[in-house]
């Protein structure tokens, strides 16, 4: 008896101490939920992104935080909010009341990052968005600080830097089209989802185009996952566009720009088409896809700063493509590494003056905040790139002696290739 | 603008059509409310994609080999699942979706949802009346009639055919005239999905292929199908093209209400019910119990 009662005190003896081991173990740890659709390639770019940079972040040590070394530990929640924007609001009510995160990075539909923003702010915890572009986001933080002082969003721009983006996008193109094609006022289609990101652009585009020696001759608005373009590409060729300006994220962008090459349209695609920047798109379209121009974050050619290079080499190895916009959780972990060991803790409300203060060059280009806690757009900060198609390779050709004003000095990425319009628009259009 | 609304509307009616004919096949002969009849179609596009892009198979014979996988995998479900249940039209149609919901996560699953595309068994294009269309465009627009024509003569002039025919007039008296009834529910099921299959590799080449690709198709087809009539394959086929024809119609009519398509067919669909409670062409099946 004596001796199962010396057995029992031993196995309770080792069970506290492998508790308070673990415990201690755990406690080393910073949790980061990565949060998005990760059945699909916005997902996997976010986990990608977040991925490497918590693994460089911990083959160094780890994060000093206060007068302790803590290593991350990434935890993987599925968003599923293409479908279900009450999947997204579970998985991220699960990621910090169950898994207990202490900070978040990722989301990607604006309606499902509101619903996340909302939990996340009840939550105090910070979460730093990595792929929703509405900028009522933001807008958040401005009208009710105390609220939403927990969100930040690393990338992409916001839809208004991204209208300021696309407007240069489409003056470097109907001046490529003015000059070379002798059309003195190129006639700009618009086909753009029906999604909240959309709506101000597209109102933004029919009031300023036209200041800008531009036509537009109509607006379409698919459905985000329209399995056929039939009848919006029948009715653009009849308006005789010469430019199609796309504001499509999902697969209708494939279908789209799959659709418009077989039919050989005499206008050149441009704008926002997301699974253009992916290196996967050639193929997807069967080669139909070619001349398509998008923006994106990254393309192989082309150098933003320094550290560009080394950082594309490395995803490139690792992961087999370039990265996607959303790939932009690296510099979010990032962030939060810096913002964390200036805190000396992990305490939300000390971390985000210091995430506030955050001035950083990174592979991207220059990150740091505005008041509405957005990543600063421009010369010198973000900019992002303008991607074409051609011949099967994916090349950076925007900005090119682009001036974001008249007094700017003009601003060329070194690696950027020439802007090239469709031979068969050429055909058709040179006098 | 006419032509081009009638283009549109023919390319649009007629992957409604292909799928339809299917539908409402197993539905009138069988009475098999089979959801997952769109499903089907979506497990052949990967199958063929599968088959080109993997397997390094040319189209013509990646399309084959799908046909044969999915008829097979048609008649094992059927055996398993659905046959079981055929007594109980409403359980028939909860498991169906089940099924084709399983369908959909069992493709997330192995391929996530990364869009993939099939090659173009026709490639090229031509200008009809100011408007470009291409010639898989033009395929899918010639083969909607075709399979209409081919499902007709195998249900007007052949033994099976009549058979069929028979059996979806009164399965009980065919059964008790010594048809095996069940056999040709079997029969019908096979041909549905194999058409299913052959749609997935004549129209999916114009989109993209994913897992949720299902959803859209079915909510048109069932649609054509309740728009023509339930059970009647001349109806379905019909109404497809009406159901083409409005989203034609939206997207000219109204650029900026484009995503708005799918919901005005619809919305002609409940108002041709409101008129006629069967549909265009509503077959009425006698009481069997």
């Amino acid at each position: 008896m004596k001796k199962m009662r010396l057995f029992t005190r031993v196995c309770l003896s080792v069970c506290l101490i492998l508790f308070t081991a673990i415990n201690t173990w755990a406690a080393k740890e910073i949790k980061i939920g990565v949060i998005g659709p990760m059945n699909f390639t916005q997902g996997q770019g976010q986990w990608n992104g977040a991925l490497m940079a918590a693994d460089e972040i911990n083959a160094n040590g780890g994060i000093q935080a206060g007068n302790k070394k803590m290593k991350i530990k990434l935890i993987k929640a599925d968003s599923n909010e293409f479908i279900s924007i009450t999947d997204a609001a579970s998985a991220m009510e699960r990621v910090i009341a169950y898994d207990k995160a202490d900070f978040i990075v990722g989301g990607f539909r604006t309606e499902a990052v509101l619903a996340m923003q909302d939990i996340a702010s009840d939550y105090k915890k910070i979460f730093l968005g990595c792929g929703a572009a509405s900028k009522i986001l933001c807008d958040r933080v401005e009208k009710d600080y105390d609220t939403y002082k927990y969100w930040f969003r690393v990338t992409p721009q916001n839809n208004i830097y991204l209208v300021k983006t696309n407007f240069a996008f489409l003056h470097m193109v109907a001046t490529t089209i003015r000059k070379e094609l002798g059309i003195a006022k190129p006639k700009v289609a618009i086909v753009g989802e029906k999604q909240v990101w959309v709506e101000r652009i597209i109102g933004a585009a029919k009031a300023n185009l036209p200041k800008m020696g531009m036509e537009v001759v109509g607006a379409w608005r698919p459905s985000q996952t329209a399995t056929d373009m039939v009848a919006e590409l029948a009715a653009i060729q009849k308006s005789g566009a010469h430019i199609i300006f796309t504001l499509l994220t999902a697969s209708s962008g494939i279908t789209f720009a799959k659709q418009a090459g077989e039919l050989k349209i005499p206008a050149v695609m441009v704008g926002i088409n997301i699974e253009a920047s992916k290196e996967t798109f050639w193929e997807t379209t069967k080669g139909n896809g070619n001349y398509v121009m998008t923006i994106s974050s990254h393309a192989r050619n082309v150098e933003y700063n320094e550290l560009t290079k080394p950082y594309l080499n490395r995803y490139i190895k690792r992961f087999g493509e370039i990265p996607t916009y959303t790939a932009g959780t690296y510099n979010a972990v990032k962030i939060l590494k810096q913002s964390i060991e200036n805190a000396g803790t992990l305490d939300s409300d000390k971390v985000i003056p210091e995430i506030e203060r955050y001035d950083e060059i990174g592979p991207g280009g220059r990150i740091s905040f505005n008041k509405s806690h957005d990543v600063k757009w421009g010369p010198g900060f973000i900019t992002s790139l303008g991607v074409q198609w051609q011949d099967g390779k994916l090349l950076g050709v925007w900005p090119n002696q682009w001036r974001a004003s008249k007094e700017a000095p003009p601003l060329t990425y070194k690696g950027i290739a020439p802007f090239k319009l469709p031979p068969w628009m050429i055909e058709k259009y040179k006098k | 603008m006419i032509f081009n609304i009638i283009i549109s509307s023919l390319i649009n009616g007629s992957t409604y059509a292909l799928l339809a004919i299917g539908f409402s096949l197993v539905f009138g002969v069988a009475r098999i409310v089979n959801i997952a009849h769109t499903a089907f179609f979506m497990v052949a596009s990967y199958c063929i994609f599968l088959c080109t892009n993997i397997l390094g198979l040319n189209p013509f014979a990646a399309m084959m080999v799908t046909i044969i996988l999915t008829v097979l995998l048609g008649l094992i479900i059927f055996k398993i699942i659905i046959d079981p249940l055929r007594e109980h039209e409403a359980a028939v149609l909860i498991a169906t979706v089940a099924l084709a919901m399983s369908f959909q996560e069992t493709m997330l699953l192995f391929f996530g949802g990364v869009f993939q595309s099939l090659p173009y068994l026709v490639t090229g294009n031509m200008e009809i009346a100011g408007i470009r269309v291409a010639y898989q465009q033009l395929l899918i627009i010639a083969m909607a009639p075709l399979v209409l024509a081919a499902v007709w003569i195998f249900l007007k002039k052949t033994r099976m055919g009549l058979a069929i025919r028979a059996t979806s007039q009164d399965r009980e008296v065919a059964n008790l005239m010594g048809m095996n009834e069940k056999g040709i529910a079997m029969m019908t099921m096979a041909v549905s999905v194999a058409l299913a299959a052959f749609t997935g590799a004549v129209v999916v080449p114009l989109s993209v292929v994913h897992p949720h690709m299902w959803l859209h198709p079915l909510v048109m087809t069932m649609a054509a199908v309740v728009l023509g009539g339930m059970g009647s394959v001349k109806g379905s086929f019909i109404g497809a093209y009406i159901l083409g024809f409005a989203e034609a119609l939206v997207v000219f009519l109204i650029p900026m209400g484009a995503f708005l398509k799918g919901s005005v067919a619809l919305s002609i669909m409940v108002f041709v019910l409101l008129l006629r409670p069967d549909g265009l062409f509503g077959v009425t099946f006698e009481e069997e119990r």
